[in-house]
């Protein structure tokens, strides 16, 4: 559950603020994000969920995103790890009209992590225009020349769709697909974020396959492996003493799909939660009770110390995981800057996956 | 210690005895400082004003997308160079009035700040830091500069309407915004501006620029990629008219300078005798001198700090002048608030400095080298007089090969300068040696006595008098000159325009859709008895901006567009559409000629034109370019008229006018008569000249402080040259008689040289300075009442000089005459 995306963006917008009301982001969330929405739609429980149309934008809420990770492997067996994400955030509730007055600001973000290093994109784009903007059928989501789209009219469970996006240096272009559904996150797509009721809709697309060719500094790779497609929506998921959180997403080399993230309160007693998926694509909700995430080793990355090694375990499973970045420098410098990189797991269970921290 | 400090008193007690000497000398320092760096002020501001707004959008050095006709374009162009991958940002420009403030014009600059490459700083200030929030959402932010708001006379927060009645969303200040610019987002600038889905330009980044792209061929006939640097920016087009500015200033800073130099000699002067004493009394020569040092630089500081103070008076008087001047000829907006930096204020007192240690240098000098013991003895005048004079007149004669050189091989403005700076100072070193020798050769026709001492003392008064009647020469050569080319360019300015503006009407419709409406509406009307449209390119022809206008064949251009050359059958060939018309400093600055060939590279490829006629075009810092508008269409397919010129009878203008804005709602920038854009044009360009003429009365203001203060520092010593001749029963009403006409003698002969020189400079500014700065070459026009009245104003200047001296001679008592000769010895 990509909180970050959404506490960045708003800390983005609202970074201009700061000289007027200059609080340090923490004891709002960030971004202020615990205030008001009350005008925007609030998550419930028991949404029916109506696919392909819920792939769409959902401009009720205030933000949203489209958030695809890959481990990918090239021919001579080296890993890889792709970003592609496109973010939602409405400045106020308003129907999503043409024009420059649309509410939505949309938020491109793209990387490749592999054996040469870390590299990134980021791209802005106002709503109304035509600039960025999700259409669910046929479905398409783009900012600029980025693209995750399908080319089947109306796919309820996105199992055919290609990705592109570029940045200085760098260009990606995958064909993903999948034979399985979709998997609601949480309460049958109602994930909470906090004790207190933050919440919100989530869920996933984790067994795509993937296959493509990398771009890197005029070098070619010939990739594939798989790939992760989140899509969530909310208007006000987290509580205000959350101050960042820390989000696995795990391909078990047996098939299985593992999702777990906690988000870190000030006094510690850190929200967990996750689901496990199985190989057939169904879910089981792991509460707190469930899991122990620690973690092992700070690196020193872009001037802040994070962990790059956590210890995972969930004993009703027999998982016992050690996990590692395999680039400890996956570091997004945008504008509100972050860390998103592929893992490598060991220990019960072996395998790839993605990891993403914030508020270091 | 001590010594310095009682030298430096009983130097000072000099001022105390002497206090009319000590205020000319502060004056001198005063007018000097102050005019000097009142026309710094002037520039500085003007130049901030340029930074303001070049910096308004700064960071990366972008280059800029535009379409190639100059005007608006579609938004999708935007959208579809996004989605193909260009990291372009949409800007759109345009001005409004607000309602109840319809004479202030503001520029309204409209951006999309999430697009804006990054490291772009808005108006100095960097994107990170911005409110974005408060600037995107309802009702969004206006950015305005404080001088702007203050101008328009209202308040942060404030929500004025437009003439067409749209809000502007809340006022924000903002510090480093150029003045007279409003700064919104896109959308509402598109709603302001009334420019739905339109866009002015497209911001590329520096990154992305230099990898040279290549627009999509499906828009590469409508748009251009300008790099960074292209176009010639406000600093560019106005430097020669802040050059001028600051010539202006360096004259009048160079006469106060004359003042300076004559008080300080003056002083000296008559300190000789307390410097003897002093030296005697074992000052040392080190020890004096510092003393002299230090008392001419705290007169410096004291008259600095005054000329400063009132510089800033006098650039807060001209600027409004200056500031309408500049948008009137260059549309370059500069704030109406001075607003200097301590800079300003320090280089200020330091020029004052340097000026006055200029000045009193060579006073400085001949204390220096003061004989201990020799006898105080006046100066004598008659003493190696011929031997100064040679100097002088070699020293001119290098000056004036030199100003000759500057004008055969000079083809700069600095050139142009360096000409008029070598011919000033050369007439004003060959001044004494024309006076002496002017006087020498009257000598011999004088038979009376009194008529022969008359002109051998006036002689006699020359090198005291003469840096006095140098500052004359030139303030009033200046005042002749700078006259009659305002005067000559004002006479063909207004000529030139009553010929141009030849149609009753002139219109500019809102977009190509209205324009057609118009052109279907007019012709209708049976009064229109000429409609002639024409088409509009912007476009950079080696660099330097150019407008190509496309015309249609029509008696109303043959009749009434001046042609300044013209090949046989011009009107003819341009119609045929191989032709070229070029505008006059156009045709310069290409080096271009009659029957030569420019090439202009257009969507359709290169276009090869002939020049068959250069004229006129005062007053445009761009270049222009007439064409046959059925040949420009060819180069440029699908491009429509941007404005239309309508011949009808003169009664019929008002209704029509009427029935036009009542029909097609255009306001009155898009509506003009031909009387209204003459009256504008005239109060343009009168008001460009403010600033000049002031500048220049204050120079000649100077000037005669200088002589005042001369023949004051002569009435000092001349009792006793005048004793003798009271003694012998010359009257003291009549000595006071013969010194006046000395007076008038001298001046009348610096004002008949003062004449030819000021019409060589009025030549040179007009055939040389003018085409150097503007491009374009006026003919010369003498103005008899103009120098008349000049030469007028400089001998009032002269009478008001010597009528203190003349008065304190007058009232001089027969005692203290007598003591002239108890003191002889």
């Amino acid at each position: 559950m990509k909180t970050n995306p959404l506490r960045l963006f708003a800390l983005l917008l609202m970074a201009g603020l700061g000289a007027c009301d200059a609080q340090p982001p923490s004891p709002q969330g960030f971004a202020g994000l615990g205030s008001r929405s009350a005008e925007f739609a609030s998550v419930t429980r028991d949404r029916s969920f109506s696919f392909p149309l819920d792939h769409g934008a959902h401009p009720d809420y205030r933000i949203e995103w489209w958030y695809l990770t890959a481990n990918l492997e090239d021919q001579q067996g080296r890993s890889w790890g792709v970003q592609w994400t496109l973010f939602r955030n409405a400045l106020r509730p308003a129907a999503d009209q043409p024009g420059w007055n649309n509410p939505n600001l949309w938020m491109g973000h793209a990387a490749i992590t592999g054996p040469y290093g870390h590299r990134h994109a980021e791209t802005f784009a106002r709503g109304g225009i035509g600039q960025a903007g999700v259409s669910p059928m046929p479905f398409k989501a783009w900012i600029d020349d980025w693209h995750l789209s399908g080319q089947l009219p109306g796919q309820a469970n996105l199992t055919e769709l290609q990705v592109s996006a570029s940045g200085s240096g760098f260009r990606y272009r995958l064909q993903l697909s999948s034979d399985k559904p979709l998997v609601l996150q949480g309460d049958k797509g109602f994930s909470q974020k906090s004790g207190q009721g933050q919440a919100s809709y989530y869920y996933s697309q984790p067994f795509l396959q993937a296959q493509g060719t990398l771009e890197l500094d005029g070098n070619s790779y010939v990739v594939k492996g798989q790939a992760w497609l989140d899509r969530e929506w909310s208007s006000q998921p987290l509580a205000a003493d959350q101050q960042g959180w820390d989000w696995f997403s795990l391909h078990l080399s047996s098939g299985e799909k593992l999702m777990l993230f906690q988000l870190r309160h000030a006094d510690g007693r850190h929200y967990r939660a996750g689901t496990w998926i199985s190989a057939t694509g169904d879910s089981e909700v792991l509460s707190e009770q469930d899991m122990r995430i620690r973690p092992l080793q700070l690196s020193r990355v872009a001037g802040r110390k994070l962990p790059t090694r956590w210890a995972l375990s969930i004993p009703s499973k027999q998982l016992e995981l050690t996990v590692e970045a395999l680039q400890e420098q996956a570091w997004m410098p945008t504008r509100f800057p972050y860390w998103e990189g592929p893992i490598r797991f060991r220990g019960s269970h072996q395998g790839l996956g993605y990891l993403e921290m914030t508020g270091y | 210690m001590a010594v310095l400090y009682w030298t430096l008193s009983a130097l000072c007690s000099h001022w105390r005895r002497h206090p009319v000497q000590f205020f000319s000398l502060l004056t001198g320092l005063w007018l000097a400082t102050s005019l000097w760096t009142g026309v710094q002020a002037l520039n500085s501001q003007a130049r901030d004003s340029y930074a303001r707004a070049s910096q308004l959008i700064a960071g990366d050095a972008h280059s800029r997308i535009g379409a190639r006709s100059g005007g608006r374009f579609s938004q999708q162009v935007f959208v579809d160079l996004r989605l193909a991958g260009w990291p372009v940002s949409p800007l759109l420009q345009g001005s409004l009035r607000l309602r109840g403030q319809a004479e202030q014009r503001l520029q309204v600059l409209g951006i999309e700040p999430l697009t804006l490459p990054r490291g772009t700083r808005l108006a100095g200030q960097a994107l990170a830091d911005l409110d974005l929030v408060a600037f995107l959402d309802q009702p969004g932010r206006t950015w305005i500069a404080a001088d702007t708001l203050k101008a328009l006379d209202l308040a942060e927060g404030e929500q004025p309407l437009t003439v067409g009645g749209q809000a502007l969303p809340p006022l924000y200040l903002h510090p480093q915004l150029a003045p007279g610019v409003l700064l919104v987002d896109i959308g509402v600038a598109q709603r302001l501006l009334d420019a739905p889905l339109q866009l002015s330009g497209l911001l590329l980044s520096r990154d992305f620029a230099a990898g040279m792209p290549r627009l999509p061929s499906a828009l590469d006939g409508q748009l251009r990629i300008s790099r960074a640097g292209d176009e010639a920016d406000l600093a560019r087009l106005t430097e020669s008219f802040h050059l001028n500015l600051t010539a202006l200033g360096l004259l009048a800073f160079v006469v106060g300078l004359f003042i300076v130099n004559a008080a300080i000699g003056l002083a000296l002067e008559q300190r000789r005798p307390l410097l003897r004493t002093l030296r005697a009394c074992g000052v040392s020569a080190r020890c004096l001198l510092a003393a002299l040092a230090l008392e001419l630089c705290g007169l410096a500081l004291l008259g600095g700090v005054l000329g400063v103070i009132s510089g800033y008076g006098l650039a807060s008087l001209l600027l409004p002048d200056v500031a309408a001047s500049l948008r009137g000829l260059y549309g370059a907006e500069v704030a109406g608030q001075l607003n200097l930096s301590p800079q300003w204020w320090l280089s200020g007192l330091a020029i004052s400095l340097l000026g006055a240690l200029l000045a009193g240098a060579g006073s400085l000098l001949r204390a220096a080298h003061l004989p201990l013991l020799a006898l105080a003895q006046p100066e004598a005048w008659h003493q190696a007089q011929a031997l100064w004079l040679r100097r002088q007149a070699w020293l001119a004669g290098a000056l004036l090969v030199l100003a000759l050189l500057a004008l055969v091989f000079g083809a700069s403005l600095a050139m142009g300068f360096v000409l008029l700076a070598c011919l000033l100072l050369a007439a004003a070193l060959l001044l004494p040696v024309c006076v002496s020798g002017l006087l020498a050769w009257w000598l011999p026709y004088c038979r009376a006595p009194l008529a022969q001492w008359f002109v051998a003392d006036s002689r006699q008064q020359l090198p005291r008098l003469a840096l006095a009647l140098m500052a004359l020469l030139l303030a009033l050569a200046a005042n002749i000159g700078v006259g009659s080319m305002t005067e000559g360019f004002r006479q063909t300015f207004i000529g030139w325009l009553d010929q141009r503006l030849a149609a009753e009407l002139y219109l500019r419709p809102e977009s190509p859709q209205q324009g057609r409406a118009i052109e279907a509406w007019l012709a209708e009307r049976a009064e229109v008895s000429a409609l002639l449209p024409s088409w509009r390119v912007e476009l950079p022809v080696q660099g330097w901006p150019v407008e190509l206008t496309g015309i249609l064949d029509h008696p109303t251009y043959r009749q009434h567009w001046p042609l300044l050359e013209a090949a046989p059958g011009a009107w003819e060939r341009l119609a045929g559409g191989a032709g070229l018309m070029l505008s006059e400093q156009l045709a310069r600055r290409l080096q271009l000629g009659l029957g030569e060939e420019l090439s202009l590279v257009t969507p359709q490829g290169d276009w090869r034109l002939t020049v068959v006629a250069i004229y006129a075009d005062y007053g445009n810092p761009k270049g222009h370019l007439l064409v046959n508008a059925a040949a420009l269409q060819r180069y440029w397919p699908g491009l429509r008229p941007g404005s239309y010129s309508l011949r009808l009878p003169p009664a019929a203008v008002p209704a029509l006018k009427q029935a036009l804005q009542a029909r097609f709602a255009l306001d009155e920038r898009k509506l003009v008569d031909q009387s209204e854009l003459k009256a504008w044009s005239g109060r343009v360009f009168d008001r460009t000249f403010v600033a000049t003429s002031a500048l220049n009365s204050l120079t000649l203001g100077v000037a005669g402080v200088a002589l005042f203060i001369s023949l004051l520092t002569l009435s000092q010593s001349r009792l006793g040259q005048l004793a003798p001749l009271w003694a012998l029963g010359v009257g003291r009403r009549q000595l006071v008689l013969l010194s006046l006409g000395q007076t008038l003698l001298l001046a009348l002969i610096t004002l008949l040289l003062a004449i030819p020189l000021g019409l060589l400079l009025a030549w040179c500014l007009v055939a040389v300075i003018n085409v150097q700065a503007f491009g374009w070459r006026l003919p010369l026009h003498v103005f008899p009442w103009q120098l008349l009245q000049s030469a007028a104003l400089a001998l009032l200047a002269t009478l008001l000089a010597a009528a203190w001296p003349l008065w304190t001679l007058y009232r001089v008592s027969p005692a203290e005459l007598l003591r002239t000769f108890a003191n002889e010895n």
